[in-house]
């Protein structure tokens, strides 16, 4: 695969190069970054830590219509799923979780909708020079320049980009920009080499999940998930901007004679999730729910998947409105076993 | 109906026959059902122990259990208590009305596996619908088990499902048909007594047999704690798991117990594995 460079002042021109397709880029909201599709000659500054809500919102959607009726019609439709789209700037981490979710969507039988999207998707990551403050990719088997669901990895050289392609979606990006592009030799590529060490070496928090998942069934009683889960508030934020969290709510709407079925993200951490209608519980408090968040990530996923559904983001830190942290909460954990 | 291999779209069917089988608040309502199009009938392939997601346009769909055996017919069979949005929906439909079907989902009863064992049920209240299929598929197959013995209660005779099928089961000596009432009742001529007690009363052999529980938490727990007392391994002992679901094919989530999710690895579970899953009984 090619690695090229990019001129800094060129990068409005490379932006507007990508505009043809349904293009989201990240975009300043008060004090946070979200994606969203972009405005005409938008060229995203690549200066934030990351977007608070997770660009896998682009191929699983917050609300999503699964398909349209009409009260007392029999025949459905279903929306067609149709457009190129671009993610611009995505951080590795983010990426590498859409190849942990589509595990889930994939295994047994497939998830049209999601995987449609996947298919459709071009991923234009964006390494981390500056990891955030709660960032721990690195003990969960990512980077800060990891390419794994990256089609393109930009990389900030200072005056240039430096842009390697990963995958032929990467490739055909470099191929409808080549007029801006010069060749990238031997240097940049070092460049890019000292500067991910060195931003490997920002990365301040960190857990070791060695024995993590075989070690979490034995914990099941600990006195560890009341302690973790006191404070919580079971707000849902640690699940909702998580981006491996994939679990999600069917409902039906009716609005005047039009219906539809929609599936929207739920969370593990709200009672009506697992709620019986016949008024039990499975897991009727804060301690199973957190417990079950913990054991779904780093046991029960690695069990069925064969990897940890956890990039280290660090978001569910971040935003926490009571402070909990997965990074405490897992080093608890290994000091139980 | 289904279209591009969508798992989310479900097959339209129509309601041929509606009968209560007990009344009350929490009303218990059997439906049958036949999916409209010709050749998703053909194709429809499920085995006892399976379930499907039934709904009502515009309301929803919730994951009953299809309380029918294959061996009937081209048709299915569930029975609905009426508890939240959905079984209230479905509660007023009647024969002639559509109903939306998507299944089967679920693993099965390992009933090829069980050939030449005799075949126990425990059944108490609505958890008699999965029973239902084994009874049935083992009577229309008779000859390759090595017998079959029913235990069914409830709390009151009302509130016991299929009680007609059953009182002539009870008439048949090559079947073994026990029901039982939690309470004295006037012109009630079987057993009174809880349902782990008449087990223990039966006193069956573990030898070369296979017991099937289902139903309230409660029950399942003294049946077990029973089927141990009389001998019975964990690993002769079945029973079905159920909990909220919304996808039926292990996307959304929220069924999981443990590691497990009840809708794809469920909602059939041998007692061996799980006992290993502190969840299962939560």
């Amino acid at each position: 695969m090619s690695a090229m460079l990019l001129n800094k002042e060129k990068w409005p021109d490379f932006v507007g190069k990508l505009a043809g397709k349904n293009l989201w880029v990240p975009r300043a909201d008060g004090d946070a970054i979200r994606f969203a599709p972009a405005a005409e000659g938008e060229a995203p500054a690549l200066d934030y830590s990351n977007s608070r809500v997770p660009p896998k919102q682009a191929v699983f959607p917050q609300t999503e219509t699964l398909f349209r009726f009409k009260v007392d019609g029999e025949d459905l439709e279903v929306p067609q799923i149709e457009d190129q789209t671009v993610l611009l700037g995505v951080r590795p981490c983010d990426a590498r979780a859409m190849t942990i979710i589509d595990k889930l969507f994939s295994w047994d039988e497939n998830d049209p909708y999601y995987l449609k999207r996947r298919e459709m998707v071009t991923m234009i990551g964006l390494a981390c020079t500056e990891p955030g403050l709660n960032c721990f990719c690195s003990s969960v088997g990512g980077s800060p320049a990891s390419t794994e669901g990256l089609d393109l990895l930009i990389v900030d050289l200072g005056e240039n980009y430096l842009l390697e392609a990963v995958t032929e979606k990467g490739e055909a990006v470099l191929k409808d920009t080549a007029d801006l592009l010069d060749e990238a030799k031997d240097d940049p590529i070092q460049q890019k080499e000292k500067i991910i060490k060195e931003a490997e070496q920002k990365i301040k928090r960190s857990v070791d999940p060695e024995g993590i998942p075989e070690g979490l069934p034995r914990l099941w009683e600990d006195p560890l998930w009341q302690r973790v889960s006191a404070s919580c508030l079971g707000c849902g934020t640690c699940t909702f901007l998580c981006p491996t969290c994939h679990c999600f709510d069917i409902q039906d709407e009716t609005e005047g004679f039009e219906s539809r079925r929609c599936r929207t993200w739920d969370s593990c951490m709200f009672g009506e999730y697992t709620l019986h209608t016949s008024g039990h519980n499975p897991r009727p408090t804060r301690r199973e729910r957190t417990r079950n968040r913990i054991n779904h990530k780093y046991s029960y996923y690695v069990d069925k998947f064969d990897v940890i559904a956890c990039v280290g983001c660090g978001r569910c830190i971040n935003l926490c409105p009571v402070n909990i942290d997965i990074v405490n909460i897992l080093g608890q954990v290994k000091e139980a076993l | 109906m289904r279209t591009n291999n969508n798992p989310y779209i479900p097959y339209n069917a129509t309601v041929e026959d509606t009968w209560y089988e007990t009344g009350g608040e929490r009303a218990i309502k059997t439906f049958k059902v036949v999916l409209d199009d010709e050749e998703v009938r053909k194709n429809w392939n499920h085995c006892p122990g399976q379930c499907a997601m039934i709904g009502v346009l515009g309301v929803g769909e919730s994951m009953i259990s299809i309380s029918c055996s294959p061996t009937e017919g081209e048709f299915l069979r569930f029975s609905v208590m009426r508890m939240g949005k959905v079984t209230q929906a479905l509660h007023q439909l009647e024969p002639g009305d559509k109903i939306t079907v998507r299944g089967p989902y679920g693993n099965s009863f390992p009933l090829d596996e069980w050939q030449g064992k005799h075949i126990l049920t425990i059944g108490g209240g609505i958890g008699q619908a999965p029973m239902r299929p084994i009874v049935e598929y083992v009577k229309a197959n008779y000859d390759d088990y090595g017998g079959l013995t029913m235990i069914y209660g409830a709390r009151t005779s009302g509130d016991l499902c299929f009680k007609g099928e059953f009182e002539d089961m009870a008439q048949n000596d090559e079947l073994s048909c026990h029901l039982t009432i939690d309470v004295e009742e006037e012109d009630w001529d079987h057993n009174v007594g809880f349902v782990p007690s008449m087990l223990m009363d039966l006193n069956p052999s573990p030898e070369n047999t296979i017991a099937i529980t289902c139903g309230p938490p409660i029950m399942i727990r003294f049946v077990l704690e029973n089927l141990k007392k009389l001998g019975f391994e964990d690993a002769q002992i079945y029973t079905t798991l159920e909990n909220r679901m919304k996808c039926g094919i292990g996307k959304c989530g929220r069924c999981n117990t443990g590691g497990m999710y009840v809708c794809k690895d469920g909602p059939v579970f041998n007692y061996a594995t799980l006992k290993e899953i502190p969840e299962a009984f939560a």
